[in-house]
């Protein structure tokens, strides 16, 4: 798939920017603070509702403008399909598909298939477990949408029975309800759990190719689910198996849990392992190890979801400038085999020739076409 | 702003479920411009409420006498009792005109995080009604989301020891009337999970 226009009005910086597209590279050149993560912003927006940047959409929202609003044109397999989103503060945002509204704005969710690479990402390397099974639910939910269900429920679920562990160490009463929100949490958790292992099974090869393509002279790295059952995760990926073993472990930790008011089992204290050679990525690796474990993971995010159906658009927000000319050679050819891919980079040297497709100046909330490409 | 009691009347109206400002601005002019017969009307319905509504004391429903028309009603069948969570989803069974037996309102569901535990809902009345009472099914319609569905276990498990007693969980599944592709992948899925030979 690809989008062949973007539309951003009111959006961040941006009063009014239109973004003609082709399939191939497309490389948006700018100093800093001139909007190109911002048009790239949309385009995840469009894709996910929800930003890679900030958690709520009132930044979104330009300035003293009341809404903004994103559209996209996306072809696939030779349709064309727009999609609009208009995201107010305060309100609940609104979808059309081909210029029809449709009864929820998640329903538009998932038209457009994007793998975003950015600066932030570096946080799946260094940062808490917590962004590691983000970028985990989120792939899921790409994968099959029941999974952003599976993972709201468990939310719920997990919320609810934390909630009775506090006020159960206080009171020492209503513990005859703690059994039935256990039998829930197992019941979500194990479909949840399900999902990731698989994924993460499934990912690990993807994610060792891509390391080794943008860093061929480092150690090889693999990935590893880990659950809080520790050892007793069973091997398999059956949701009755698993859901039986979660409801062991927390009878296992029961009394714990009723001491500290927390629940200690489940995947919401699960973590995706990031192996480098024998040990942990984590505080071992060297800065430009982590960046290239981080663009690893969307790549090979990228090649999974290529290899299970339409190829989603590859988006590489301000990443050449962090690797060398070796590196950014290597990923310069992942890049130009992609259906799409959209580049961001302060200055045009940063961009390796191979990429030769659309260029496009951005400063001075305008966007220009290069003439010279 | 306005001045003095009209703006007192917006601001009650305004805290009401529903009602935003510019509602309740129209709903408040709305009254200034109404016969002061309609405007008594509505106050003495406020101060009934106030002075207190009366519950039926066998099912929980909001009644006007000590118990309710349903279960004063011989007419129904007094086998079968239909668990809710709220009145209003009395009313919303009874305008389907299918069921027939008696109704069993809990007052809400398990939420811990408001501090509703088993013991803040009508749960002791239910066991007790089955204990007394010729009860041979009960069925339970508890709302299908996080809390009506952990209520619905855990009445399971407090009803499964009754000797004869069945037990039964509203079907969820797809809206009638409505298209296949309209529905939500939770929904959908449930219904695939739920689906039955033909």
């Amino acid at each position: 798939m690809y989008v062949r226009h973007l539309q951003v009005t009111d959006f961040r910086s941006w009063e009014l920017a239109d973004l003609p597209l082709h399939p191939g590279p497309t490389v948006l050149l700018g100093r800093n603070g001139q909007g190109k993560t911002n048009l790239v912003e949309a385009l995840g927006y469009a894709a996910t509702l929800s930003s890679h940047r900030v958690a709520s959409d009132a930044p979104l929202i330009r300035r003293g403008a009341q809404r903004a609003v994103v559209r996209t044109a996306i072809v696939q397999d030779g349709r064309e399909v727009t999609v609009e989103l208009e995201i107010t503060s305060g309100k609940a945002n609104r979808a059309l598909l081909n210029r029809g509204a449709v009864p929820r704005t998640r329903d538009v969710a998932g038209i457009l298939r994007t793998v975003l690479f950015a600066p932030e990402d570096l946080a799946l390397v260094r940062g808490d477990p917590g962004e590691r099974r983000s970028f985990l639910d989120g792939l899921l939910a790409l994968r099959a949408p029941r999974f952003a269900g599976i993972r709201s429920d468990y939310e719920r679920v997990l919320k609810q029975r934390s909630a009775l562990l506090k006020t159960a160490r206080a009171a020492k009463s209503n513990l005859s309800t703690l059994e039935v929100w256990d039998g829930h949490l197992a019941a979500q958790g194990a479909a949840l759990l399900a999902g990731r292992i698989e994924l993460s099974a499934a990912l690990a090869p993807h994610v060792a190719a891509a390391y080794a393509g943008v860093a061929p002279e480092s150690v090889p790295i693999d990935i590893r689910y880990r659950s809080s059952l520790g050892e007793q995760v069973p091997e398999s990926t059956d949701v009755t198996e698993l859901e039986q073993a979660l409801l062991e472990g927390i009878a296992r930790v029961r009394d714990q849990e009723l001491e500290r008011g927390v629940s200690l089992i489940g995947p919401h204290r699960d973590d995706l392992e990031l192996l480098l050679g024998e040990g942990p990525a984590k505080g071992y690796a060297s800065h430009g190890e982590s960046w290239s474990f981080a663009l690893a993971l969307r790549l090979g995010a990228y090649e999974l979801l290529r290899g299970e159906g339409s190829e989603p658009v590859l988006i590489l927000d301000d990443v050449f400038a962090e690797l060398d000319r070796r590196r950014r050679g290597k990923l310069a050819e992942v890049a130009t085999a992609a259906e799409q891919v959209i580049v961001t980079a302060a200055v045009g040297e940063d961009v390796p020739a191979e990429l030769d497709g659309d260029r496009f100046h951005v400063s001075n909330g305008m966007v220009t076409a290069d003439a010279s490409a | 702003m306005y001045e003095g009691p009209v703006q007192d009347l917006i601001d009650e109206l305004g805290a009401l479920p529903g009602v935003g400002p510019k509602s309740a601005q129209r709903i408040a002019f709305h009254l200034l411009a109404t016969d002061a017969a309609d405007i008594n009307r509505l106050i003495t319905a406020l101060q009934q409420v106030a002075k207190g509504v009366r519950f039926c004391e066998i099912c929980g429903n909001v009644a006007a006498d000590t118990t309710c028309r349903i279960c004063g009603d011989a007419r129904r069948d007094p086998l079968l009792v239909c668990v809710v969570e709220e009145p209003k989803d009395v009313l919303a069974i009874e305008r389907t005109r299918e069921f027939k037996g008696r109704y069993h309102v809990l007052g809400g569901a398990l939420d811990p995080l408001s501090g509703v535990g088993p013991d803040q809902l009508r749960i002791k009345e239910l066991l007790g009604r089955i204990g007394r009472d010729e009860i041979t099914e009960v069925i339970i319609a508890t709302d299908p989301n996080t809390e009506g569905e952990a209520t619905a276990t855990y009445l399971v498990r407090m009803l499964r020891d009754f000797p004869g007693l069945s037990v039964t969980r509203l079907a969820s599944g797809l809206p009638m009337g409505g298209d296949l592709e309209f529905a939500d992948e939770l929904t959908l899925g449930r219904a695939f999970t739920g689906r039955r030979a033909v």
